[in-house]
């Protein structure tokens, strides 16, 4: 449940990189993915046959600010998207660095205040710093999206640990691991730790045969929704026997 | 009068930006504009009058991750 909507696919996909529009298309439909996101770039050719495209799939538009800099940018863009796409929707980013592509914090937070005045629903694109996670959620987020590694690595959960303690320090609020993840185990492990859901592009887009991949990434959600639910077994470190050895018979 | 649309120096007859959208062949609800950085809304647009050398951003839905 996020902003009152209720999802009940705990996959997000992103619209970038794909080998064509068909295969977009499919991979959206082998996902079950229930919300896209799109950006906002210039009226180009081809245009039209996106826009086509994404009525097409059914799904709930999430725009973003992908390769916004600046608050103002960021800000202006979601005012653009708002009018585009008819949703208050917005997947916040404001980047802070070209190389990692990691978020201003500063300015996101700023700029998640100026939305959510404004009445957007703001799905904002953060670190799992826990003091940058209540700023945002005192600047008016019911959500956050907290990196899992730089965007379009593939490097799945560089910092268990942190993210771990952001599931533990926010246990009321809806947590996605928005972007860095490579292979479907990355998405379970993110699911077996409490997060609500996942959302990735690259993966899918850029694996030999993203149809499938969308589907792996989609069983690979499920499993690891499944197993938090059911509770992980505690960690031992030395071995225990799962055979009793009552009844043992003497035989040596 | 001479504008900077999406980029690239164009040479126009509109003097206001809903005008603008029209002569450039824009479906006016397909897409979303600003003027010198600034977002004017589709009902702003008529209102919205031209300057020589205005910058003119016309955004539409792109693939995005």
């Amino acid at each position: 449940m996020v902003y009152g909507t209720a999802l009940s696919s705990r996959l997000m996909l992103g619209t970038a990189q794909y080998p064509s529009p068909a295969v977009l298309a499919e991979a959206i439909s082998a996902a079950g993915a229930e919300v896209i996101t799109v950006s906002l770039r210039r009226e180009g050719p081809g245009g039209g046959a996106f826009r086509e495209l994404v009525r097409a799939s059914g799904c709930r538009i999430l725009p973003n600010t992908a390769g916004c800099h600046s608050v103002k940018e960021a800000v202006t863009t979601a005012h653009m998207a708002r009018e585009l796409f008819g949703t208050n929707w917005i997947k916040l980013e404001v980047i802070g660095h070209a190389d990692t592509l990691q978020p201003d914090v500063f300015g996101l937070v700023e700029a998640a205040r100026i939305l959510a005045a404004d009445g957007f629903a703001v799905f904002p694109y953060t670190t799992e710093d826990l003091i940058v996670g209540e700023r945002l959620l005192a600047a008016g987020c019911e959500v956050l999206m907290p990196w899992g590694a730089p965007i379009g690595s593939g490097q799945g959960l560089r910092n268990r640990e942190g993210l771990r303690a952001m599931r533990a320090a926010f246990p009321g609020v809806p947590l996605v691991i928005d972007a860095g993840l490579g292979a479907p185990s990355q998405a379970a492990e993110a699911m077996e730790m409490g997060y609500d859901a996942v959302l990735l592009n690259t993966a899918v887009a850029k694996a030999a045969d993203p149809v499938r991949m969308a589907r792996a990434f989609a069983l690979a959600v499920e499993a690891g929704r499944a197993a938090h639910l059911a509770g992980l077994m505690p960690k031992r470190d030395m071995a225990q026997p799962s055979t009793p050895v009552f009844g043992m018979a003497e035989l040596a | 009068m001479r504008l900077e649309l999406n980029g690239e120096p164009v040479e126009v007859r509109a003097t206001t930006l809903a005008e603008l959208v029209e002569e450039q062949g824009y479906q006016p609800r397909a897409v979303a504009t600003a003027l010198n950085g600034v977002y004017v809304p589709l009902h702003c647009r008529a209102a919205t009058a031209l300057r020589d050398g205005a910058k003119i951003e016309v955004l539409s839905p792109m693939q995005g991750g």
